[in-house]
């Protein structure tokens, strides 16, 4: 029987509120650990242990990066060694600074977390829907389009439901249909760089397109010299012939300035008056909208907005990349920026018991069902104490649902769950966004839907709306839901003496 | 068996009743603040003031990690000459805020929250979207 197996793998430990030393786990993990980022949900791309992130397509990062390297290589291969000689040595030293600079930044640009915000729990999700259903009355078919109006700094903003990530996205926040990812004060997504540019890589990118146009015009200015001092001494076509590397440079430094140049003026502009290139394309705050429109977030001058735009304080990563999926210990977790470590004792203590006890609509307890499993199966797996488990955070439930998230009823009966219409009622989208759970069943153990009360139905994604009377009847096992009540029961115990 | 017997004993003690969200403050831009909204869920479990004082401190604090203050530009240009390597061996003023926000979360779980049957979760890790009150539901009397 579940419980019984359930129980004999529990260690009944001192628990405190305080993130303590983990126990040991005695018992073996029945699936290997996983971190956040190896089951994050987006499109992204992750390398050097969730270090690295990028968007899917990065042919045109590495053009970029071949293209830059190549020029710079010739550059300093062919040009400078006339140039330090006849001129002076200093021009290889500026240009090899700027040339690390470029790098540096486009890398930074390219590789972090441009502020992704990570997707909603199943709880957050039911309770939104739940607030929009108490506003609408719906009565189960497709609600309208959900915004909220906010009035900041004298403005009207809407805020848009965001029907992936199932969050009313903050204001500038965009979600990037390339990425697959709501990000906060979204610019664009650019293919050069390879990731989108937002709030947290504005700067870096900002830096990068700066460096870039004067680099660039720096080559094409000295190769010219070249080319034009060389020729006093030997005469054109013979200087032409000695170095034709620097036909090449000039060549792509000629197409590379005009473009580079408009972007870094178009993006000085942008970051004096506190826009996103989303906000300007889209004519957010222009006065041809209306008299009385204006930018809410601009500071007034423009010293003000370049100083917030690029030395203001930067917000570390809301999605802990490196952090574990079914955490063991806050040691163990080890994330980059520190975040699991935040609250690590709240977070495990929350999740444990996110059994619901509502009779509320039927799509919200469907919800802490499925996502219950994921988190007190696993947590009993591991053995280990409550406070021990750092990172079994948002990230958890978020991170072991890519794709699949029950979520209330908004998103398509297609396995994609992106952003369409939906046809089929509540339980059927729930049904058919466990599919995924089917899939990871192998690698995650609490995915295991056989420990959920619910029908086999559930692991194939057949006819939604078939499945929705055996999974509600599924509900009230109270098998399972005792054996999710124990790890919360543990930790409570410890609580309420508190 | 007996320790079967006591853990169900447990068991029937506590649950979670419900959890309550509450949601950010947008009135004043995009930085991190949120709603001092009592919810109703809650009025029965903890008093109005302590709640507002709570959520109001946690706004400060906030306010404080992103505030475009003196040292914020410092750092930003000092970051920026070294080409953000710096940020290899210092913290950012901003996570040293999350660490003070951390603790005083798990100060008021321990003084106010936990002896009223509830648990404040740590905003940054629902993405600083909501702060997560969980009421957990004392059954010991049902027995």
């Amino acid at each position: 029987m579940h419980i019984g197996e359930s129980m004999r793998e529990c260690e009944y430990s001192q628990i405190s509120t305080r993130s303590s030393t983990p126990m040991e786990t005695p018992h073996k993990k029945r699936s290997p650990k996983r971190k956040k980022w190896e089951a994050f949900p987006g499109r992204n791309k992750f390398y050097c242990d969730g270090r690295i992130m990028m968007a899917k397509q990065t042919g045109v990062f590495y053009l970029t990066l071949v293209l830059i390297l190549v020029t710079c290589g010739l550059f300093f291969t062919f040009d400078c060694q006339y140039l330090a000689k006849e001129l002076t040595p200093i021009i290889p030293v500026i240009g090899g600074a700027l040339f690390l600079f470029v790098l540096g930044t486009l890398l930074r640009t390219s590789f972090s977390d441009p502020g992704v915000l990570p997707r909603a729990t199943p709880d957050e999700a039911a309770d939104l829907e739940r607030q929009i259903d108490v506003a609408n009355g719906s009565t189960g078919y497709r609600p309208p389009p959900r915004t909220k109006e906010v009035v900041i700094n004298g403005q009207t903003v809407k805020l848009k439901y965001c029907f992936t990530c199932k969050i009313f996205r903050p204001p500038r926040a965009s979600h990037c249909s390339l990425c697959d990812n709501c990000v906060e004060r979204f610019d664009h997504h650019c293919p050069w760089v390879g990731n989108c540019v937002g709030r947290r890589n504005y700067r870096f990118f900002y830096m990068f397109i700066l460096s870039l146009s004067f680099l660039t015009i720096f080559i094409f200015a000295f190769v010219i010299t070249h080319i034009i001092l060389s020729s006093h001494q030997k005469g054109f076509l013979s200087a032409l012939k000695d170095s034709p590397a620097s036909v090449l440079e000039v060549v792509v430094c000629f197409f590379s300035v005009w473009s580079i140049v408009g972007l870094s003026g178009f993006h000085t502009y942008l970051i004096s008056s506190n826009q996103t290139t989303n906000e300007d394309i889209k004519g957010s705050w222009s006065s041809k909208r209306g008299k009385d429109n204006y930018n809410p977030y601009s500071y007034g001058n423009i010293f003000t907005n370049c100083c917030a735009a690029l030395c203001g304080p930067l917000p570390p990563s809301l999605i802990d990349r490196r952090g574990y999926v079914e955490a063991d210990a806050p040691q163990l977790a080890a994330p980059t920026n520190g975040i699991t470590m935040y609250g690590a004792t709240q977070s495990q203590q929350s999740h444990m018991v996110s059994a619901v006890k509502t009779q509320a609509a039927a799509t919200p307890l469907l919800q802490q069902q499925t996502s219950e499993p994921v988190i007190i199966t696993s947590s009993t797996e591991n053995g280990t104490s409550l406070p021990a488990r750092a990172s079994l955070t948002l990230g958890g439930p978020c991170s072991t649902f890519p794709l699949g998230q029950p979520t209330p009823p908004t998103s398509t009966p297609s396995l994609s769950c992106q952003e369409a219409a939906d046809v089929l009622p509540i339980h059927g989208h729930t049904l058919n966004h466990t599919y995924p759970l089917q899939e990871q069943a192998p690698h995650h153990h609490y995915l295991t839907p056989e420990e959920v009360p619910s029908p086999p139905g559930m692991l194939h994604c057949g006819s939604p709306l078939g499945h929705s009377h055996t999974v509600q009847a599924g509900f009230y096992n109270p098998a399972s839901q005792d054996s999710l009540h124990e790890d919360s029961v543990r930790g409570l115990v410890k609580l309420s003496s508190v | 068996m007996a320790e079967t017997h006591s853990l169900q004993d447990m068991r029937q003690q506590v649950a979670v009743a419900a959890k309550v969200f509450i949601q950010r403050d947008y009135t004043n831009g995009t930085m991190c603040q949120f709603q001092t909204k009592f919810p109703s869920d809650l009025e029965t479990k903890i008093d109005k003031q302590q709640f507002e004082e709570t959520i109001r401190t946690l706004n400060n604090l906030y306010a404080e990690a992103e505030k475009l203050s003196s040292q914020s530009f410092i750092e930003g240009c000092l970051a920026c000459l070294t080409a953000y390597t710096v940020f290899l061996c210092m913290e950012t003023h901003y996570e040293k805020v999350l660490k003070k926000i951390a603790k005083y979360i798990q100060e008021q779980n321990e003084k106010v929250y936990a002896p009223r049957g509830l648990l404040l979760t740590d905003p940054i890790e629902r993405g600083l979207r909501v702060i997560e009150i969980t009421i957990y539901e004392d059954r010991s009397f049902s027995r």
